[in-house]
């Protein structure tokens, strides 16, 4: 529940998420799930030449069990917001 | 599982957004299906009318048609919403029968065993 009400906080903010096939997808969050799927807008593919069946698609949906990284601005994480978090959920669950 | 009102279809992460559109679904063995999404649930599982498997091997591609499809969700990785006023590949793309695309992708797999053989040969020399 934590870092979906995190992602949830985030909705609006540019992301790039890392994918486990190594596909890189830069986009404005949308929406997350309880599952973490993800909802990017705006999308656009890192590396594009090395994947041109992506080239016309700008709004997507990402299955969460295939996330590995999603990379965020520095400024865009309160770091003691979340250690706190961390630290609550610890204790309560 | 409580169903969205309508209005949610648009904030939350629901594939409803994407009912009856041309989307185009990447899978984890590497394959990307297009199609009109019909219809999903909560596990990604998707219906997928008027399917085909656009195989793509460096400036080739070839479209071929598959019908009616039910995917397992768990075999998705993405699901792309194709934007109609853009280009769905760049212009110097060559669209090729499917003999045709069968024989590239034999050849490009040929290619990469060999280029793994050949590193193989190699690394004796410890160069990395």
């Amino acid at each position: 529940m934590l870092f979906f009400s995190y992602f949830k906080d985030l909705v609006g903010q540019e992301v790039t998420v890392e994918l486990k096939n190594d596909l890189a997808i830069r986009g404005t969050l949308h929406s997350v799930d309880q599952y973490l799927n993800i909802k990017l807008e705006n999308t656009r593919v890192v590396d594009q030449d090395k994947y041109p069946h992506m080239l016309s698609v700008r709004n997507c949906f990402i299955r969460g069990s295939v996330v590995r990284y999603v990379q965020l601005p520095p400024d865009g994480v309160d770091v003691d917001l979340l250690h706190d978090a961390a630290r609550r959920e610890a204790r309560g669950g | 599982m409580s169903w969205s009102a309508p209005d949610d279809i648009f904030f939350s992460t629901s594939l409803a957004a994407y009912l009856d559109k041309k989307l185009l679904v990447l899978l984890r063995d590497g394959r990307k299906l297009m199609g009109l999404l019909r219809s999903f649930d909560q596990f990604a599982n998707a219906v997928l009318e008027e399917a085909y498997e656009r195989v793509i091997v460096g400036d080739l591609y070839c479209d071929i048609p598959l019908g009616l499809y039910i995917i397992r969700g768990e075999n998705v990785v993405l699901i792309g919403e194709l934007d109609i006023e853009k280009e769905e590949l760049p212009a110097q793309m060559v669209q090729v029968s499917e003999a045709e695309i069968k024989r590239a992708q034999k050849a490009e797999k040929e290619a990469m065993l060999l280029k793994g053989t050949m590193r193989k040969r190699m690394e004796f020399l410890d160069l990395d």
